[in-house]
């Protein structure tokens, strides 16, 4: 897997909340086995007109976002299928973090990230940021008026900076387990298999057939 | 310490513990079908590695099925991702119910169906709606294709400890409203973010009362609310449906007096406690529908189109989104809505009970002038039964279409689509935006209220209707 330390890049808006797996890459693309070619379905039902042309509606058409790197989009993104074909797309249309806010519902806090996605993201190398709503209302006002603004997102000091007219420096929180792993961008399955001694130690002591024994 | 019926499943499945506080827990049962499995094969061929496994993965083809003549694949690419998964199963020794077997069906519906799914197992599958076998008692959740590839090499999955969220289902159902309306109405209240970071435990009463077709079409839609599992406490209702004889892979004779003994170990202690809990009433519960682009769009079939300003959960923009995609202006009443297609089948509702349900509205009448029906069973399995019992000349004379098992229009993968604003009454999952097809506009309900409005052209409470 490719490690995550630091990106910079423009910042691309979808104001838009619980975007389904589905939206990000549509079922045509899921026929596919291979593992590239997924850029063009990203949100293709959004992105084009019936008659396949370019929707100029779409906010991520807009030409401000060409070439962007860093996603800002509202909470409970990619929720839905499993399929990891959503973070495929997403890496390879040129994003490498997403950012979204977590939620308060009824005096309990919704994660920004549904728990399928957040996972996948994390196997290929995805960062997803969770920030406060607030946080990022900032982040998309700033986008707002300021064409064409970069921000840099650096994971080892849990940052992310807009350069902006001003530079404004959001700090967000990560999972200690989840932010070491990207940093150092290891195959996981090699490091399973450190354990490999323990598996088979468990193995030999579970009921591998079910049967209650 | 008092234990949750996860916390013991959890524990007995921690083959390790790493440095981080993480841990790998062994996988019990692995399902695999065509679609979000070839890259992880592709990725073991490359780095050299083996299946560890091989006789604890199970695969069927399911999603691009055509239910027309499942033998004949017109899409070429269809085509060519079945053949992946039949060539990878040969070459890595995993048993797979292809197109030609009598076993194929929706994969959650054939692992209950084989005895594949038992209770304090681990199940996993590459598709979010395994935790349809949460039902009975397994942790059982969806994974993506990395973690495939992670779980076909060694049997574990890094996990980080989800939290535990109790569900009470009290009360019992009025006659005509179903499980279905139950899990419609917990995402509505909780939203399709509630259950996030969590595994979901559904007890009460009404759940007691559910029998096990039933109570999986609760824990299927576990992920709707955004809880990547969901489980029941198995009973006596969940021991006698593993015990029929033709479940192959369940345990037979001694050895399953002796996992019965075992499996009713499982439930919840009594003093255990949750990380949060709802109670949701089932006493007055009403037929739901969903009339958005989310699941959590839901409402009782007695309501009208709600106004953008008084949707809790959903903000106004997202609300004007889905009503305008959807094409209802707020305050018609949902029984004025017309459909166009009825889909009766999918993971959700593809089980014998729900064709049977179906079946019981569509005897003796006919559907609609200018609507479609079409009924997908969930195995072939399945099929037959119905077959068995008379369920599609009852369909065929209603004036529906009969068809092969598979997912089918619950994605749409294969040809089975809706057309642009065309507008459905689907026993399925998921009412996202072009999910049945481009610019198809569904509404989630359940098997019988699918299968009056097919009867009626439009919506109906089926409590009064019947």
């Amino acid at each position: 897997m490719k490690a995550f330390t630091k990106e910079r890049g423009i910042v691309a808006t979808l104001n838009r909340a619980n975007v389904d797996t589905d939206q990000i890459i549509p079922k045509q693309y899921l026929k596919s086995i291979k593992r590239t070619g997924f850029d063009e379905g990203l949100f293709c039902d959004w992105s084009h007109r019936a008659d396949g042309s370019p929707n100029p509606d779409f906010e991520l058409n807009q030409p401000r976002f060409n070439g962007a790197r860093i996603l800002v989009v509202r909470n409970n993104f990619g929720c839905g299928s499993s399929r990891e074909h959503a973070v495929w797309a997403i890496v390879q249309a040129g994003f490498s973090v997403v950012i979204a806010p977590r939620r308060d519902r009824n005096g309990s806090s919704v994660p920004a990230f549904a728990d399928i996605f957040a996972n996948n993201a994390m196997k290929n190398g995805l960062l997803t940021v969770e920030l406060s709503e607030n946080d990022v209302d900032r982040i998309f006002s700033a986008v707002g008026g300021h064409e064409g603004l970069e921000a840099s997102v650096d994971l080892e000091p849990q940052t992310i900076t807009l350069h902006g007219t001003e530079e404004l420096v959001v700090a967000f929180d990560i999972d200690p387990s989840k932010k070491s792993y990207l940093l150092r961008g290891l195959d996981d399955i090699a490091l399973t298999f450190e354990h490999e001694d323990q598996i088979a130690q468990f193995e030999n002591r579970h009921d591998m057939q079910m049967t209650g024994a | 310490m008092a234990k949750t019926l996860f916390d013991k499943v959890w524990d007995a499945h921690v083959a390790a513990t790493l440095d981080d506080g993480t841990v790998l827990i062994y996988i019990d049962r692995h399902l695999i079908h065509e679609v979000t499995s070839p890259q992880a094969f592709e990725g073991l061929r490359m780095s050299g590695r083996t299946v560890r496994q091989p006789g604890l993965a199970f695969a069927t083809t399911d999603h691009n099925v055509p239910t027309d003549n499942r033998l004949v694949i017109a899409d070429p690419v269809s085509k060519t991702q079945v053949e992946a998964l039949e060539n990878n199963c040969k070459e890595f020794g995993i048993t797979l119910y292809g197109l030609d077997s009598d076993k194929q069906g929706i994969v959650h519906i054939i692992g209950p169906e084989l005895g594949l799914t038992l209770p304090g197992t681990t199940v996993v599958c590459g598709d979010s709606h395994t935790s349809t076998h949460g039902a009975f008692g397994a942790l059982a959740f969806g994974i993506g294709t990395s973690e495939i590839e992670h779980v076909l090499a060694t049997q574990t999955l890094p996990q980080a400890k989800p939290g535990t969220y109790k569900v009470d289902f009290t009360g019992h159902l009025k006659p005509g409203v179903t499980s279905k309306d139950m899990i419609l109405k917990l995402i509505g209240t909780i939203g399709t973010a509630g259950g996030t970071g969590h595994v979901l435990e559904y007890t009460g009463d009404a759940i007691r009362d559910l029998s096990m077709d039933e109570r999986m079409t609760v824990c299927n839609m576990s992920i709707e609310g955004g809880a990547r599992a969901g489980m029941i406490a198995p009973d006596d209702t969940t021991f006698q449906y593993i015990s029929r004889e033709d479940r192959p892979f369940a345990p037979k004779g001694e050895a399953f007096e002796k996992a019965v003994k075992k499996w009713k170990s499982l439930p919840t202690d009594d003093e255990a406690t949750f990380d949060r809990e709802i109670t949701i009433d089932c006493a007055d519960l009403a037929p739901q529908v969903t009339w958005g682009t989310s699941p959590g769009m839901v409402m009782d079939v007695t309501e009208p189109v709600p106004d953008p300003s008084s949707v809790p959960g959903y903000n106004r923009v997202d609300v004007e989104h889905a009503l305008t995609y959807m094409g209802l202006t707020p305050g018609t009443p949902m029984t004025d809505v017309a459909v166009d297609t009825v889909f009766i089948g999918s993971c959700t509702n593809a089980r014998i009970e729900d064709l049977r349900r179906a079946a019981m509205v569509l005897g003796g009448r006919n559907i609609a002038e200018g609507v479609r029906l079409l009924v997908v069973p969930g195995s072939e399995q399945v099929r037959r039964q119905a077959e068995s019992e008379g369920i599609d000349r009852i369909i065929k004379n209603a004036g529906g279409e009969w068809r092969f098992a598979g997912c089918s229009m619950c994605l749409g993968m294969n040809p089975d689509r809706l057309a642009d604003k065309e507008r459905a009454a689907s026993t399925s999952n998921r009412n996202f935006e072009g999910r049945q097809g481009k610019g198809g506009r569904t509404h989630l309900v359940s098997p019988e209220m699918a299968a009056a409005a097919a009867v009626e052209g439009h919506f109906v409470d089926f409590r009064e209707w019947s």
